[in-house]
């Protein structure tokens, strides 16, 4: 109950986007479902700042190793979701004929 | 001053991944989209770096580690995104998604010391979430790349359904923080979850592993939010729901895609349940097959008006993208009408054959869906079926008992010749017999899809 109370405001925010997220994705070709889901793979590669700020705070050398680790897993989530979805949609542009 | 630079940077972060994602959806603006969204997600990582303040109100410590991670990351990342081949897409998607499962794992694992501060229940949440995406992504990448067999444990839904209550007990015991079992739950529910993700995965078959693949993607979205909720990061929060929500729906509309309820794939053992109907219902199949050589087919193809190119599965692992596109240009030079059709579902993922179509230059407009191309059927000379099988079974229009009954296919078979490029009599993912093969209309040519078309280029160009 507390734990609700306390972030209300987060609260809303999960909500408004579990409807943003469906309204999104709502009326996509199906031809843009690879992409889709893997430009969506690169975005929850935002798991990366939780990472970051981890080991920021990290005192001990075990924990700033699982961090260390945690930022590298987390960079190649990122960096590596953006360039395959980049590499998948460059075959989609126009080409000349 | 710092702290609130970082929530505006954050905020614009928020709505270029919204956006991003909105412009992924529509074909002019999907590059567009992708990149914005990657903008976004630098500035928020570099705003992160150098504006975090910590609630003692002090900028984060380790700095020049961070940066060495970050650099290892990126460096490995963009190697490995730009050497996969086009076919391999799928796994890499799955591989890297289980990266951001660990990542989140990882925050928790650490997490575990300030338990007692925050709150339990988000720290639970994105250790299970994060772990099941983790090693079920990891086991749908080796059984895409064939590294992993399909394989069915007896009576494995129980054991899973056993497995999530057990997860489910200690997750309990931990959040009550009794101190004297603490450590030891906390490390046997990361274990726990780690195998119910491998158990969550083991029987599904390959051909489903796409929605699979989908499904664990919005959980580790589910998992980014958690380390925004313990956080309070709303960047984090905000993508990892969006991700979560949008995965999730993009789950169903796969599922939709194949005609089958998300819960009939994850429990549904398509692989092997198939199977097991394949060999009494699919014998009942009698007819011959016949045969015809790379000139025959020539000859047939190049006295059409129409051809319809259906690819599958089997012209990506041969690669024969190209020579098929160098078919089309080929016969398109004679005057001959040439179209593809595009089942849904066509490959291992929606949209793989697009992209790999694509890869060899093959127009956009070529490649027709299903619902435009099958009324187009009656008016084809004939169809050239590479490397796809169960997309043409007719067996799901015609037979209740068959495992793919319902889902929507191609009517091929309403064209005047088809002619069925595959390596073998082998059954498809389905692993069921293709009544359409024995057709009287039907004629196959056997061979690897790179080889067989190679030749018939160079026969049809004998015939000049």
């Amino acid at each position: 109950m507390e734990l609700i109370s306390q972030h209300m405001e987060l609260i809303y925010l999960i909500i408004l986007m579990v409807f943003v997220g469906i309204e999104i994705i709502g009326h996509v070709p199906s031809v843009l479902h690879t992409p889709l889901m893997s430009g969506a793979n690169a975005i929850h590669g935002v798991v990366i700042i939780g990472s970051i700020i981890v080991m920021g705070e990290s005192d001990s050398f075990l924990y700033q190793t699982i961090g260390f680790v945690a930022v590298i897993l987390g960079t190649l989530n990122v960096v590596g979701g953006f360039v395959v979805t980049d590499r998948m949609l460059e075959m989609f542009k126009k080409k000349k004929s | 001053m710092q702290k609130h630079i970082l929530e505006i940077i954050y905020l614009i972060a928020s709505v270029t991944f919204i956006g991003g994602l909105k412009f992924l959806g529509h074909p002019s603006t999907a590059r567009r989209g992708n990149l914005l969204a990657a903008f976004g997600m630098t500035l928020a990582i570099f705003g992160t770096l150098f504006l975090y303040q910590t609630d003692q109100g002090t900028s984060l410590k380790n700095l020049p580690f961070i940066f060495l991670a970050l650099g290892i990351g990126t460096l490995l990342g963009f190697v490995a995104a730009k050497k996969v081949q086009m076919t391999a897409m799928p796994e890499m998607v799955s591989l890297f998604n289980g990266m951001g499962g660990a990542c989140a794992m990882l925050i928790s694992l650490i997490e575990f010391q300030h338990i007692h501060e925050k709150s339990p229940l988000i720290i639970l949440a994105g250790l299970i979430i994060g772990s099941i995406s983790f090693s079920g992504s990891i086991v749908a990448w080796g059984k895409l790349s064939g590294k992993i067999k399909d394989f069915n444990l007896k009576f494995q839904q129980y054991i899973s359904i056993l497995l999530l209550l057990v997860i489910v007990y200690f997750a309990y015991d931990v959040s009550c923080l009794d101190a004297s079992t603490l450590t030891t739950s906390f490390y046997t529910l990361l274990a726990l979850s780690l195998l119910y993700g491998v158990l969550f995965v083991f029987p599904i078959g390959g051909a489903d592993m796409p929605v699979v693949i989908s499904l664990l993607n919005s959980f580790t979205g589910v998992a980014a939010a958690c380390g925004g909720f313990l956080y309070d990061n709303k960047v984090m929060l905000v993508g990892g729901i969006l991700v979560g929500s949008a995965g999730t729906l993009l789950t169903i509309v796969m599922c939709n895609a194949m005609n089958r309820s998300l819960l009939n794939v994850l429990i549904g053992n398509f692989g092997g349940s198939a199977a097991a109907s394949g060999s009494t219902g699919g014998s009942g199949i009698q007819g011959n097959i016949k045969e015809l050589t790379a000139s025959d087919a020539a000859i047939l193809m190049k006295y059409a008006k129409k051809v319809v190119i259906v690819p599958g599965y089997g012209l990506a692992v041969a690669q024969a993208q190209h020579v098929v596109h160098e078919l089309e240009m080929l016969l398109e030079s004679e005057g001959i009408e040439v179209k593809y059709a595009i089942h849904p579902v066509a490959g291992r993922m929606p949209g793989h054959m697009n992209v790999l179509l694509a890869e060899s230059n093959v127009s956009y407009d070529k490649l027709v869906e299903m619902e435009e191309i099958n009324p187009e059927f009656t008016t084809t000379d004939v169809v050239l079926v590479v490397g796809a099988n169960d997309v043409v079974n007719p067996a799901a229009k015609t037979d209740p008992s068959s495992p793919i009954y319902g889902m929507p296919i191609l009517d091929v078979e309403s064209a005047q010749h088809v002619i069925v490029n595959k390596r073998s009599m082998k059954a498809g993912y389905a692993g069921i017999e293709n009544e359409l093969f024995y057709h009287a209309k039907t004629s196959m040519l056997f061979g690897d899809a790179k080889k067989a078309l190679t030749q018939l280029v160079s026969e049809i160009k004998a015939l000049g």
